[in-house]
């Protein structure tokens, strides 16, 4: 009849969207929010384990310490108060307190001689270094790894034969790989799949209870009693659940976005993150998004629909939630884009596989194409379904 | 007179569930709730349709506001037909019973302004329109305040008018009364009448004897999805009272059967 009646719809959902201040709240400001402070402080929190400000001090006694390795335990790590005395098993039972920092170290007598001596092609058991320490105690456990690293390098230092990769200028570097292709390989393999995520929260959050709940609070017969044409009534609904799930996800994306350095160089403050993306990339990567939360919004009507309240709509919603959490895990198992075009036909799939070649710095224009008209179909026949269904006295009325 | 409702051999019958079948105790998948009914409204009448729960009252009420199809027969509300052209007759009527809710969230202004926009009324129209149905049912008080907050009796009220938004030529109310403290009926049941003075239709359904008798020019007698009896509420009394009137039939519509 009109297209006025699809626009009142949408102006009625957002009435109730925008009007209820917790909704927006929980929907648009919070996921953002959420992802930025917990990304941030994920990043924060392995920074701090692999960071070496406040430090236990550890006893280390070590028996029978050889010359050769003094100025390397020395050197190895500055919490250590080095003892030079023998020890004895109820030192090592002692240890199984866990609040003692303390480690012990036994090698064997006239260690470096042995060493100088042995020859592996004989066959018989090489020197052997002792170190009794506590692995639930953090102190003990980190001057454990400490030790073990130095003696490993020591190890390697006397038999030599080759070197990988020595670096003989700082200039040598051996992995050509820019760091926009690290970076871009790192995207392109977390956020598809989170995108994918943050969207499906946003929908859920909105479509079950406009469309499941207007039915379970029979305010949806109300509407159906009016002359509004059914098609209009879904049209109406898709629209604007789409355009509200999008805020959501975009929310989400912010938090992702801001978050992102420092998630990234979390181990490693030098890093600097290239986000070196062209406009047709940001262009591409929008335009599927769109196309993907049409969809989704669609398909969660749809089953929404079909519901008889909003619990059941969320138990109908799961399955179909995990396929598609599935289909985002899939870019970190493959390499390179995919060739085959029919493979963008697939609904969300296409859109995780787009916007992984995006991060990758390879998009291309024709599976970008693919993708959107084919979402735009899905769509389209999601709002027909949902206009049978609105008809269908068997889904509106029973209960 | 001018005849403004037609229904022709409407039927309908829905598929029994097996909890449902357990709860009437029957073993047929299929129950006939509207069966084989024809009759015929005239303009600037209340016509009442009386039967017990179950009879097939309400189901034929949907019909007629297209919220569900018939399996046979037709039905035309002001020369629109219910099967062909379900949106010209929703906008010719109003629908009203107690199923159809209002959202919590939005305020009576908000919703009569929405459902005017959904019947295409005029906004100057509407405007108008909407003071005097508020002023009328004490609405304009709580024009402000969410449904939510709205007493049980103010809901009612408000559904009627958000029901009347395009002032219909018809209106189709389910079981009126039901559910409402004595003043809020009274008050319904005032303005159907004066509905009437102004020319409008209306086609009610009832199982409380003394509404019909006190409202309806002509009464149809509705047990177990047929008709038993249709016409002046006179011709149908046949000189008895309507109670006295309806259980005659109900004997001999049950005797028939058995």
């Amino acid at each position: 009849m009109n297209r006025n009646n699809t626009w009142t719809i949408i102006r009625k959902e957002f009435a109730r969207f925008f009007g209820d201040r917790q909704l927006l709240f929980t929907t648009v400001i919070m996921p953002g929010l959420l992802i930025y402070l917990i990304y941030s402080l994920m990043g924060v929190g392995i920074r701090n384990m692999e960071s070496h400000g406040e430090q236990d001090l550890v006893m280390l006694k070590v028996e029978n310490m050889p010359p050769s390795m003094l100025p390397l335990l020395e050197s190895a790590d500055s919490s250590i108060a080095l003892l030079h005395e023998p020890f004895g098993q109820a030192d090592i039972d002692a240890l199984q307190d866990k609040d003692i920092n303390v480690v012990l170290m036994r090698f064997p007598a006239q260690f470096d001689s042995l060493v100088a001596s042995y020859q592996p092609s004989t066959g018989l058991p090489a020197p052997n270094v002792e170190i009794y320490y506590n692995s639930a105690n953090n102190a003990s456990n980190r001057v454990y790894m400490t030790l073990e690293a130095a003696l490993t390098a020591f190890e390697n230092a006397q038999a030599n034969l080759f070197d990988i990769n020595r670096a003989d200028s700082e200039e040598q570097t051996f992995n050509q790989a820019s760091d926009d292709q690290v970076v871009g390989d790192i995207l392109s393999k977390l956020l598809p799949m989170l995108i994918i995520m943050m969207l499906f929260s946003g929908t859920m959050a909105i479509a079950p209870s406009s469309i499941a709940g207007e039915k379970e609070r029979g305010t949806i017969a109300t509407l159906l009693v009016t002359p509004m044409k059914r098609s209009e009534l879904a049209l109406g609904k898709i629209v604007s659940l789409s355009s509200i799930a999008l805020l959501s996800g975009i929310s989400s994306f912010i938090g992702i976005a801001l978050s992102l350095p420092n998630m990234i160089s979390a181990g490693n403050e030098s890093i600097d993150i290239p986000f070196n993306y062209t406009t047709n990339d940001y262009i591409a990567l929008l335009l599927v998004i769109l196309a993907s939360v049409l969809v989704m919004a669609s398909a969660v009507s749809l089953l929404s629909a079909l519901a008889k309240d909003v619990k059941n709509a969320g138990t109908m919603v799961t399955p179909f939630m995990l396929v598609v959490m599935l289909a985002g895990l899939l870019p970190m198992f493959q390499s390179g884009t995919a060739q085959n075009l029919a493979v963008y036909l697939i609904p969300f799939y296409n859109a995780i596989e787009v916007m992984a070649d995006v991060f990758a710095h390879s998009m291309r224009w024709t599976p970008v194409l693919v993708t959107l008209v084919s979402d735009i179909a899905y769509t389209g026949i999601a709002v027909f379904g949902l206009t049978r269904m609105f008809n269908s006295e068997k889904v509106m009325f029973s209960k | 007179m001018d005849e403004i409702l037609r229904i022709e051999g409407l039927s309908k019958t829905f598929t029994l569930s097996r909890k449902q079948q357990r709860l009437e105790r029957t073993q047929q998948r299929h129950k006939t709730a509207v069966d084989d009914l024809s009759l015929t409204a005239n303009r600037g009448e209340i016509f009442g349709l009386l039967g017990p729960n179950g009879a097939g009252k309400t189901t034929t009420l949907r019909m007629l506001a297209t919220l569900i199809k018939p399996d046979r027969g037709n039905a035309w509300v002001d020369g629109c037909s219910i099967v062909t052209q379900p949106e010209e007759v929703r906008g010719k009527i109003a629908f009203l019973t107690s199923e159809l809710k209002l959202e919590d969230f939005f305020t009576p202004n908000y919703l009569y302004d929405f459902f005017s926009e959904l019947h295409g009324v005029p906004p100057s129209t509407a405007a108008a329109r909407k003071q005097s149905l508020f002023a009328r049912f004490g609405i304009d008080r709580f024009a402000e305040v969410k449904v939510a907050n709205l007493s049980t009796g103010m809901k009612q009220k408000l559904s009627i008018v958000i029901s009347l938004v395009h002032d219909p030529d018809i209106i189709i109310f389910d079981e009126p009364t039901n559910g409402l403290d004595v003043i809020t009926a009274r008050t319904v049941t005032d303005y159907l009448q004066e509905l009437r003075s102004s020319g409008k239709t209306i086609i009610l359904s009832t199982h409380i004897f003394s509404l019909v008798e006190r409202l309806c020019d002509r009464v149809g007698i509705i047990i177990d999805g047929h008709l038993t009896a249709c016409g002046s509420l006179e011709e149908v009394c046949d000189g008895l009272n309507i109670e006295d009137r309806f259980f005659e039939l109900y004997k001999q519509q049950k005797g028939d059967e058995q």
